[in-house]
């Protein structure tokens, strides 16, 4: 199913992007060009507008101008059909406290038209490293442990762009370097992947991008 | 997926159970302290009992709505929700609908026994117990309004009860008039069609405003 839905280029365009919140501006005139295999990695000062930017992309937050196109079409007048094929996941873990990390993961994708088995959330949940915690409650999990049942998404679903807002904070080395082999793997089925972050991924494939944020 | 949404906000209030305990506890509470604070005179009972019940319930459901998506916002998702593939009013309808299972039908069973304190026959605590399921929908979709537009706000809970009270009071005047046409011995029947008219209408329209509503919340 993976491979399938995976045959042609995707192309993200984004042309004379601005973004304004409250009365500042906090980037304007903002050009990216990416197609399938490629990572970019979104960096700046805090406050730079980097969450803002993904906040766009994903179509949560209107731009104030400029206009974002997914294989050609606007993403406004994609609609739904955009956002099934985005996976955006905040700074915020999106893990209910009184869930355990299988319900977690059940749930939120079943909402996503992916239905997971309790068995492959299980497996899964062990390849997060995650093995004899699934039926805990998330808020006995830690922090960064409750990131890594947020991250299990990125194992499960099958969409072609990831949109991943520092999700790399509070994690272990072990974890990072899980995250990049998920991003690799994304990348080589002709994923996208934007990812905001201070820390360098160094992907062994790929083409990756460096875009900077300035205050 | 409209009953994955429905199953989730179920589960959740089962494990926080207290939360929806204290909406019935305070309605049962609200409702029996006319009598004790009013004495035994069952006539003047029997005549505020509609409105006294009905107004409890409107309250209950006060303490119930700032929770509708305050939690789901603060762990972020709320936005995951936002971002699912299927109409965002769906989202908002399961969501109200699992409201109305937690906060408002507990408080439609447990009426009829509450409403015997206030001395009325049996047909008259069918009459209320069907004027509440028909109107406590109403309650949850407008309620569900509210609860959007004042997400993230400070002071959200009191600004909630101004800005949705008012807009229940249709729904109080037909509910309420269903109880005393039925005390006064006339037939409720024109009371709850109105009722049933206008739970029709906030199904049609709240969904929708209510999933507006959170976009412009969530920007």
């Amino acid at each position: 199913m993976l491979q399938s839905r995976r045959r042609t280029i995707d192309i993200l365009e984004v042309s004379k992007l601005g973004c304004v919140r409250g009365d500042r501006r906090l980037f304007s005139g903002l050009d990216l060009s990416v197609s399938s295999g490629t990572y970019v990695q979104l960096t700046g000062p805090n406050g730079s507008g980097k969450t803002s930017l993904l906040r766009i992309l994903c179509g949560l937050l209107p731009p104030a101008e400029g206009e974002i196109k997914w294989n050609g079409a606007n993403i406004r007048s994609l609609g739904e059909e955009y956002v099934a094929s985005v996976t955006y996941l905040g700074h915020r873990h999106g893990v209910k406290e009184e869930l355990s990390a299988l319900e977690n993961l059940r749930i939120t994708n079943a909402l996503n038209g992916v239905e997971v088995s309790k068995e492959r959330g299980s497996a899964v949940l062990k390849e997060m490293g995650l093995a004899g915690r699934e039926s805990l409650p998330a808020r006995l999990l830690s922090e960064g442990q409750r990131r890594r049942v947020g991250l299990a998404r990125l194992l499960v679903c099958n969409t072609e762009l990831w949109l991943l807002d520092e999700v790399l904070t509070s994690l272990d080395k072990g974890a990072v370097a899980l995250v990049r082999s998920l991003i690799e793997n994304h990348l080589n089925g002709g994923g996208i992947a934007i990812v905001a972050t201070h820390q360098e991924l160094e992907l062994s494939t790929g083409h990756t991008k460096r875009l900077e944020l300035t205050t | 997926m409209l009953r994955w949404i429905v199953w989730r906000d179920l589960m959740l209030a089962w494990r926080r159970r207290a939360d929806m305990l204290s909406t019935v506890f305070f309605f049962v509470i609200v409702v029996s302290l006319f009598p004790l604070g009013i004495g035994p005179e069952t006539q003047l009972l029997r005549t505020i009992a509609p409105g006294v019940v009905w107004v409890a319930a409107l309250l209950a459901s006060m303490l119930s709505l700032g929770r509708l998506f305050a939690n789901d916002y603060h762990d972020g998702t709320l936005e995951q929700l936002l971002l699912t593939p299927q109409p965002l009013f769906l989202v908002v309808l399961g969501k109200t609908l699992a409201h109305w299972m937690i906060a408002e039908l507990p408080l439609v069973l447990i009426a009829p026994l509450v409403g015997v304190q206030f001395d009325l026959r049996s047909d008259t605590l069918w009459i209320l117990f069907a004027s509440l399921l028909i109107g406590t929908p109403v309650l949850s979709l407008i309620g569900s309004v509210g609860a959007a537009l004042t997400l993230g706000l400070r002071g959200g809970g009191v600004l909630i009860s101004i800005l949705v009270l008012p807009l229940y009071i249709p729904a109080l005047i037909f509910g309420s008039g269903a109880v005393e046409a039925s005390i006064m011995g006339t037939s409720a029947a024109p009371h709850l069609s109105l009722l049933g008219a206008f739970a029709i209408v906030s199904l049609l329209f709240s969904p929708f405003a209510t999933a507006a509503a959170l976009r412009i919340s969530l920007e």
